[in-house]
This record gives C-alpha cells, sequence and structure tokens, in this order.
C-alpha cells in the first residue's frame, strides 16, 4: 500500500472536519477534490467570455453599437478554427475588453453589453 | 552450412535482437530509473517460464529512410508464461528501439498475442512504455491502433486484461489502457494523457509539467484511470502478482480457491471497530479485514473516490469483490467519483463470476451545486444499474446507517440481493432523523410553545421507532438480523448456498447504462 496514501496522513494528523448531510453532523475527513470545488457563480450573460483560449483575429462592433441576437460580434481563432462569436441577446455594446491579434485565455472577459 | 554453424547463426541472430536498442539506449533509459522491457516481462512471470514469440519480426516502414532501419522485434516483446502458475499473455513495448513507437509490424505482434490470449482463454497483460505512433509509418500506425483497441473491446469480460503503464503512453495510444481491466501506475515513471504539455502550450497556451498533467499521482488520485498505484516498478510487479491470484483466468471460470485461511482476529477485532456514536467515523477496511481469510485485503483505485472502497479478499478459500462505504472520508457519502468507481467494479465482478459482498454505513448522497452539475444523478444511476444487471452471490450487510436513495443503491433487497444481513446498530429509514422529524412533524413543532424543545423531542420519537433494522426486517426487506461478530458465518455460509446460483436476464443485445 502506498505509504504517501493521504487518508493515513489525514489520520496522523487528526484532519477530521465536519460534514453536513441531511441536518445531521458527520465527523469525518474531506476528500482534497470536495474541498478544492470552485464556489458556485451564477453566469452573467451580459459579459461575453472566451470559452476558449485562442487569439482575436477580428472585431465586428464598436462601443455603443445596438447589436441584435445572433449579430457577429468577433472571431476567435482556436483548434485549427474560426470561431464566430455572435450576440446572445439583443442589448448595446458597453465595452471592448480585447483588440485584435490579442491571445486571450478561457473565461477571459471579451465584450461587455450594458 | 552444417547444423554446427546454422545454430551458431541462430544464437547471434538472436543475441542481435535481444540488444534492443543498443547499450547506449537500455543506459538512458536507466540512468532515468526505469528497467527495460525484458527485465519486465522477467521480473512479472514466473523464473524461466517466458517464452518470447516474433522476435525476428522486422518492420514495415518504407517512408524516410526506414527500410535502412534494423529494428529489433519493431520494438515490442510478446510472449506466454506463468504467474504463480497461472497461464498468462504479455508483451511489453521496448522505448530503446525507436521510442517503443508504434508502426504497423509493432502493432501486428501485440494484435497476435491479443487474438492468441483470446483463442487460450488467459490473461494479457501489456506493458506500456512508448512515444507514440510512428509518424513514418503514417496512417499504418493508426490503423495499429484502432486494430488494438478492437480488440481491446472484444476481450473485454472475456478473458481479464491488464494494462501496466511504466512510461509515457500519450495521444492515441493511452486508449487501449482505458479499454483494459485494470491499469497500474508507478510514480514518476508512468505518464497518461491525450495531449502532452507541448501541444498543449502552443495550441491553449497552458503551462503545465508533464507529471502534474498526466503523472501516475495525477490518475490514481484525481482522474480514476489508475486502479494501483505504486512507488517504484518492484511493487508494481508485486501488485500485478497480487491481482491474479484473486481474478479467474477467463469468464468461464471462477476464480482459483485457495486454502481457508481465518481472520486475524486479534489484529481486527470487527467488535471493537464500530465506534458508539454514529456520528463517529471509523476506517471500514478494519471492518473487511476483521472477516476476510488471512486478513488479505487488495484495494483497488485506493486514493480515487476514497469515500467509497473496493477491493478483492478471501472468504473461506474464494475470491469475493468488496463494496464497502468509508465513513472516514466525506462521511462514506456517495458522490460522482464513488458512483463511477463502485458500479465499473461490480460489473468486473458480474463479468469474471466473482461474488459481491456489500457493506452498507452511508447518509445518503452528497448535497451540492457542485455535485448535481457534475451530473450524480446520471452517474448514481450506474451502480443502481450495476446491481441490479449483476447475477452473481450477491451479499449485503447494513452495518450503520442507509438513509433513502443511499439505501436502495448500496445493493439492497430490492437490486436483488440474495442474502441481506443487518446489525444491531442499522439504521435503515427514509431520511435521518433529524431531516424526517422536520418534515413529518412540520406542523406540530411550529405550534409548540418551545418549537426547539418539540422539535428536539419529535427527532427522538422518529429515532426510537424508525433508526433501527425492525421496521424493514418487519417487510423482509433484510432477512437477518445479526450481531456484528456472525458476519463472516453469514457470509461464508451464504457463498456456500449460492455457488450454482442461476439468475437470468430478459433477452436483449444489451442494455442502456447511464454511461
Amino acid at each position: 500500500m502506498a505509504e504517501t496514501n493521504n487518508v493515513q496522513q489525514d489520520l496522523k494528523k487528526g484532519q477530521f472536519k465536519s460534514l453536513l448531510v441531511e441536518n445531521i453532523k458527520y465527523r469525518t475527513i474531506l476528500t482534497k477534490k470536495y474541498q478544492d470545488k470552485k464556489p458556485y457563480a451564477p453566469k452573467d450573460i451580459k459579459k461575453i467570455t472566451a470559452f476558449i483560449p485562442g487569439t482575436i483575429t477580428k472585431i465586428f462592433v464598436a462601443p455603443k453599437k445596438k447589436v441584435k441576437a445572433g449579430d457577429k460580434l468577433l472571431n476567435l481563432e482556436a483548434m485549427k478554427m474560426e470561431n464566430i462569436i455572435l450576440a446572445a441577446v439583443d442589448g448595446t455594446i458597453k465595452l471592448i475588453a480585447v483588440k485584435e491579434g490579442e491571445k486571450v485565455t478561457k473565461e477571459m472577459v471579451l465584450i461587455e453589453l450594458f | 552450412m552444417g547444423l554446427k554453424q546454422k545454430t551458431a547463426d541462430l544464437k547471434k541472430r538472436m543475441r542481435e535482437a535481444v540488444k534492443g536498442g543498443g547499450s547506449k539506449a537500455i543506459e538512458k533509459q536507466k540512468a532515468i530509473g526505469k528497467k527495460t522491457a525484458r527485465e519486465r516481462i522477467l521480473s512479472i512471470v514466473d523464473p524461466k517460464s517466458f517464452h518470447e514469440y516474433d522476435l525476428f519480426v522486422e518492420h514495415a516502414g518504407r517512408d524516410f529512410d526506414m527500410d535502412k532501419k534494423y529494428l529489433p522485434g519493431d520494438g515490442v516483446i510478446t510472449g506466454t508464461g506463468t504467474i504463480s502458475g497461472y497461464p498468462v499473455c504479455i508483451y511489453a513495448q521496448d522505448f530503446t528501439v525507436a521510442g517503443g513507437s508504434l508502426g504497423w509490424a509493432h502493432a501486428k505482434k501485440i494484435i497476435k498475442i491479443m487474438d492468441h490470449a483470446m483463442k487460450l482463454k488467459i490473461p494479457i497483460i501489456g506493458i506500456n512504455d512508448s512515444g507514440g505512433a510512428r509518424i513514418q509509418e503514417g496512417v499504418n500506425a493508426l490503423a495499429g491502433y484502432g486494430e488494438i483497441f478492437y480488440r481491446n473491446t472484444q476481450a473485454s469480460g472475456v478473458i481479464p486484461q491488464i494494462s501496466v503503464i511504466l512510461g509515457p503512453c500519450a495521444g492515441g495510444a493511452v486508449y487501449s489502457p482505458a479499454l483494459t481491466d485494470f491499469v497500474f501506475v508507478v510514480e514518476n515513471v508512468s505518464k497518461m494523457f491525450i495531449t502532452g504539455p507541448e501541444v498543449i502550450k502552443t495550441v491553449l497556451g497552458e503551462d503545465i509539467s508533464m507529471e502534474e498533467l498526466g503523472g501516475a499521482r495525477v490518475h490514481a488520485e484525481i482522474t480514476g484511470n489508475a486502479h494501483f498505484f505504486a512507488e517504484s516498478e518492484e511493487e508494481c510487479f508485486d501488485q500485478i502478482k497480487d491481482l491474479i491470484s484473486f481474478i479467474p483466468w477467463n469468464n468461464d471460470k471462477k476464480a482459483d480457491p485457495f486454502p481457508k485461511k481465518p481472520p486475524k482476529a486479534r489484529q481486527y477485532n470487527i467488535d471493537e471497530v464500530i465506534p458508539a456514536d454514529p456520528r463517529q467515523p471509523y476506517d471500514v477496511r478494519d471492518i473487511i479485514r476483521s472477516i476476510c481469510d488471512d486478513s488479505e485485503f487488495l484495494e483497488i483505485q485506493e486514493l480515487f473516490a476514497a469515500n467509497i472502497v473496493i477491493g478483492f479478499a478471501r472468504m473461506a478459500g474464494q475470491t469475493v469483490g468488496f463494496v464497502a462505504n468509508q465513513p472516514l472520508m466525506l462521511a462514506g457519502v456517495l458522490d460522482v467519483d464513488s458512483s463511477d468507481k463502485a458500479a465499473r467494479f461490480i460489473r468486473y465482478c458480474d463479468a469474471f463470476n466473482i461474488p459481491i459482498v456489500t457493506l452498507v454505513d452511508l447518509p445518503g448522497y452528497l448535497p451540492g451545486i457542485e455535485q448535481e452539475h457534475a451530473g450524480v444523478i446520471r452517474h448514481g444511476a450506474k451502480m443502481l444499474y450495476a446491481y441490479s444487471e449483476a447475477t452473481v452471490p450477491k451479499i449485503t450487510v447494513i452495518m450503520r446507517k442507509a438513509y433513502g436513495g443511499g439505501y436502495i443503491a448500496m445493493c439492497s433487497n430490492h437490486l436483488r440481493a440474495d442474502f441481506v444481513c443487518a446489525w444491531p446498530t442499522a439504521e435503515i429509514a427514509v431520511m435521518g432523523p433529524e431531516g424526517a422529524a422536520n418534515i413529518i412533524f412540520r406542523n406540530e413543532i411550529k405550534a409548540a410553545e418551545n418549537p426547539d424543545e418539540m422539535r428536539k423531542q419529535k427527532i427522538k420519537e422518529y429515532k426510537n421507532k424508525f433508526a433501527n433494522p425492525y421496521v424493514a426486517a418487519a417487510y423482509g426487506y433484510v432477512d437477518a438480523v445479526i450481531e456484528a461478530k456472525e458476519t463472516r458465518n453469514f457470509i461464508v455460509h451464504a457463498l456456500d448456498v449460492s455457488s450454482l446460483k442461476v439468475e437470468v436476464a430478459p433477452k436483449k443485445k444489451h442494455g442502456i447504462p447511464p454511461f
């Protein structure tokens, strides 16, 4: 058995925490995955984010422009494809956070609507 | 040439072929702490039991000056041998020959030994240590992989398939281990990923080391791709030999019986493991060790989804698969990872005629948005599917809590468990007392002068009435209520009487499990 077993280590350190399941508190060790989980944050549809890391190759809009759902906003080049990002809802462009040619990371905000 | 010369010529050819990539390449392999392919095979199989085939196979590459190169055995060693007397087919990729890359002849050797194992009806062990597809052979390398994956699938559930990752196993190549039954990894040696760090850096701009991306620990702890984790190649080989002793040669047989041995009662006393307070944890593996032969328990996926414990042990000499909630981790709840882990193991046991013993002590499923969005519905259903589908003898021991959906999922009577017993400490209820009392007696609590007192009282009432095994026993959902120390006898007797069990599923090509 691997000596670096986390369970054995936690036992030695006495890393017992409390887990609430259906109103009852249980004394137990929490797994790393459980402790590392990201807290839930609802999606803001007014912020258009990059779904994948890549490069912005073309921007079709400017601040203050009115857009309708389905309008082209910008091109994000990733995975050997020109990914066309469309507006999901009607709105007015508040700001454009990127420039043409800029490399973006996943979930980075590209465009904000009012 | 006379016989003597011909024999000398054979010996010379063998010496050349056995050199592999040559002493320089072998030194490089050793320098990073890896054994050679031949050393690995000879360490795993019984002494003098290895017979090699296709030593003189030559590669088929013609483009890019390949026809000028001699690649001994085309970078893979295949053959048959025995492990503790059990016959096995075994192959090991040789990293010293063209980086162990897979060309068409290399793949053909592997395919041949896989087909061989299927005909001989014996296990196949594959040692992966390869740079991946041999680019010079182009689409033939892909064809090679495809043929291997097809055979992995056809052999799945027919003969045991074991993958040992003792080097890089990247890109397409890594799908073969994923299709096999058990994957063994070694710290700092194993590397498994679909796309490597260089590609990730170029295409996505993200920085990560090989070890952090797909090292042994990542797969043992996070992804669940690995089933056995070792800190050295020797430890890995010992684990393989251990595993082989528990499983049958093929799906027509049962695992070989061993001499019956009692558990190590002085070290593991079942009455001393369970704490008096039902909210306190204990290590369920101590329970397993207090009831199985010689207290020998081979745990699988120890570091992944540790809130459920799976593994092989022997009861009165016969291999059984254990599935047990682990109150020590996350209170023993079921969640996405633990459902996946248990369900696949249940199906393995069912495919290979291994009875399943389920030990139950869980408060339910892990609540939370993260679990819901990760698909706990779909993954949790896998356990229900696996248990219902299994026709091997199923024995369930309800030790402490068994609330709600968790009670059903842990091989309850309703999923056609053959023998269900409960301990006096069992609490079989639709909900824990605190949760249930709040709902059922909501109006009484609201209307009371002192709601907190009323709530406490109602919780106590509910506890006394329902938090026990007798309500379920009254309906026949529990076959017997026994003292903890009778558990081994219960299980051994159940196995004795169920050795000829037959259960027939409705006719179908196959079901549609919640993959």
